[in-house]
């Protein structure tokens, strides 16, 4: 393949050719035993963008008359794709399991972008939300671990760490205190805008599979779990979703969005290790590419705009899906008392009043983040792997109680 | 399908990656807990839920009497009638759905070509045998006046409770040894829940009740001695292919 650059020059599939069958769109999926984690971790990531292509071209919709029936058409290719791409999740993976691959993506995605991100407040924010989703692995992997009995590493892969980030009792913020600052249209590069479109929709994924699998839960301690991070996945879409310009029109964000997923293809295609799933990659990254086509053509048409001007530039390397642990080993120990106020980032003395008090109240009947990582050490196999050392046991075997 | 048990690259486990599970176990071990305590904090949150929950429903009140016969209307009386349908209730759900899960494991032997004849013959069985329980319960709980197309608590409770089997068998990649042991779950449960309907009955001492429910129960015994055959033989077959 050739360089991103030159790709984002080929016209790809014409939207008419882009054709699927149900039997292909619920085909099989991928082995949660013997696929690669980071062959869930791209599935996982491109449903996400092609959920999100849905949102933005929906809301487009909604205010543009002249554009429904190419926004109509290409959601119909978005949403096969990403029927598709869902579906290669297998049936074995409890709902808690999947929930460990969703942190697993928003660290090791996150923490790649943060590093090639050139804009230092951007990527400053990176760097900020990656802590928290840290602390998610940990307090859900102790989740799994205590209610299901089971390793989040055999999830993780060991690709992982998981251990305490920025306690998430901590991320409960006023909502002027999630706010960020956006780029400018005309000044940011072509590659801090695809990151603010990505890791926002990659963050609204989440938090839309949080609230609609905790209620599946019986365990009471689960339902307030997932309440509790579904919030701060919300928060982080508000933090995500104002690193980008309010000013852009819908065409050009919607552009940008092509753009997207153009990379974000490109990147899973070059990098998959599994023959069967980079085959879809290449298929949907020539969709998209058709697509891109089409919205330049758009673009053009209605904004009498060269789509050039947004999407030239240069593009730094294919976003790495790669272990990120030396990273976030260092961004944890640097930036773990970071909090905001504003849009600033200050440290955790200086937190607004707002963000203290509306924590002191939603926390104050219990946060089941605490309660379920009270004294929680991930170790190989569960914390009960090696207790019966603990345990008093006869010579035979057998537990004696006192 | 591949019936068989395969060795392959299953990266689940920390032998797998060496490299990276020292990093994880030496940074597990460094960093401490920030939260204090231990599993019994889950535990008492978790009490806290448990003292302040609703039931998940209730027992239907039936709404006919009249096809209540005098005699059992009788021994009924004094009786806490809403165990019985309650119980009877989750008989009729779980047979209902164990015809699904022998159709389910149907259509899996049906895509086997070396599967044996007398297998299929006796998953046929069952199912029908299933299919005849449901309608024996159908029946006693119209007798009590009952509403057999409630879903009572009980029922609730262990369709949930049963919910893994019906995934774990209906999935086209699980081996039919993996299916069978699932059923194998199933057959167990039913056996002990026509045991307790037959106690149940008793204590009404209703004894055409008794003597229907003791025939589903030796039905029910030799399906579970018949799927447990099954598991052992499969298993038992695919040791011997691979050694």
């Amino acid at each position: 393949m050739s360089s991103i650059s030159t790709v984002l020059e080929s016209k790809g599939v014409k939207l008419e050719n882009q054709r699927f069958t149900w039997k292909e769109m619920a085909g099989k999926p991928i082995s949660k035993l013997d696929d690669d984690a980071f062959t869930r971790i791209r599935i996982i990531l491109l449903n996400g963008i092609e959920m999100d292509a849905l949102r933005l071209e929906h809301l487009i919709a909604r205010f543009n008359g002249e554009l429904r029936l190419p926004l109509a058409q290409i959601r119909r290719v978005e949403q096969h794709q990403a029927t598709m791409i869902n579906w290669l999740i297998s049936a074995d993976h409890s709902p808690l399991e999947t929930t460990i691959a969703y942190e697993q993506v928003a660290i090791e995605v996150t923490a790649a972008v943060a590093q090639t991100e050139p804009d230092p407040y951007q990527a400053q924010t990176y760097r900020f939300g990656l802590l928290e989703d840290f602390d998610h692995l940990y307090r859900y992997s102790a989740m799994l671990d205590r209610l299901e009995g089971k390793d989040a590493n055999n999830i993780l892969q060991s690709y992982t760490d998981i251990i305490p980030g920025r306690l998430t009792t901590e991320h409960h913020r006023a909502p002027a205190d999630d706010l960020r600052n956006s780029y400018k249209a005309g000044e940011a590069a072509l590659i801090t805008k695809i990151h603010a479109a990505l890791i926002t929709a990659a963050e609204y994924q989440t938090h839309d599979y949080y609230m609609n699998i905790g209620p599946t839960f019986a365990d009471p301690v689960a339902r307030q779990l997932y309440a509790e991070i579904a919030s701060v996945e919300e928060q982080h879409v508000t933090q995500y979703g104002s690193l980008m310009d309010p000013g852009e029109s819908y065409l050009e964000k919607w552009l940008i969005h092509e753009a997207m997923e153009v990379y974000t293809y490109y990147s899973c295609a070059e990098q998959e290790t599994n023959s069967r799933i980079k085959a879809i990659w290449e298929r949907f990254l020539d969709y998209e590419l058709g697509h891109l086509d089409t919205v330049k053509g758009l673009f053009e048409h209605y904004e009498r705009r060269d789509s050039a001007e947004v999407l030239g530039g240069a593009l730094p390397e294919l976003l790495e899906f790669k272990s990120q642990r030396d990273f976030v080993r260092k961004v944890l120990i640097d930036e773990v008392n970071l909090r905001s106020r504003g849009a600033e980032y200050v440290d955790r003395s200086q937190e607004s009043n707002a963000s203290l008090e509306y924590r002191r109240h939603i926390c104050s009947e219990g946060v089941a983040a605490e309660a379920v990582s009270a004294g929680y050490r991930w170790h190989e196999g569960t914390e009960l792997n090696g207790k019966t050392t603990e345990t008093n046991v006869n010579t035979k075997g057998e537990p004696v109680y006192e | 399908m591949n019936k068989h048990t395969q060795l392959g690259m299953n990266r689940t486990g920390i032998q797998m990656s060496p490299l990276d599970t020292a990093k994880l176990k030496n940074i597990a071990a460094e960093v401490p807990p920030d939260v204090g305590g231990n599993s019994d904090v889950l535990a008492a949150f978790r009490g806290k839920f448990v003292a302040d929950a609703e039931p998940i429903g209730s027992v239907p009140v039936p709404g006919n009497l009249k096809g209540l016969v005098g005699t059992a209307m009788e021994k009924l009386t004094g009786h806490h009638i809403e165990v019985l349908v309650d119980k009877l209730g989750e008989r009729l759900a779980f047979e209902r759905t164990g015809v699904r899960l022998y159709e389910a494991i149907l259509a899996k032997t049906s895509a086997l070509e070396d599967i044996s004849e007398p297998l299929v013959q006796a998953l046929r069985r069952f199912r029908n045998e299933e299919l005849v329980h449901f309608e024996l319960v159908k029946s006693v709980l119209l007798q009590l006046g009952a509403d057999p197309t409630a879903q009572t608590p009980c029922a609730d409770a262990a369709g949930v409770a049963s919910s893994g089997i019906l995934k774990a068998i209906t999935d086209p990649r699980t081996t039919l040894a993996q299916s069978l042991d699932a059923l194998l779950a199933a057959e167990l449960i039913d056996n002990a829940g026509w045991e307790l309907l037959i106690k149940l009955a008793g204590h009404v001492d209703h004894t055409e009740w008794i003597e229907q429910f003791q025939l589903a129960l030796k039905q029910e015994a030799h399906h579970l001695a018949t799927v447990r055959l099954y598991v052992e033989n499969e298993i038992l077959r695919d040791s011997a292919a691979l050694r």
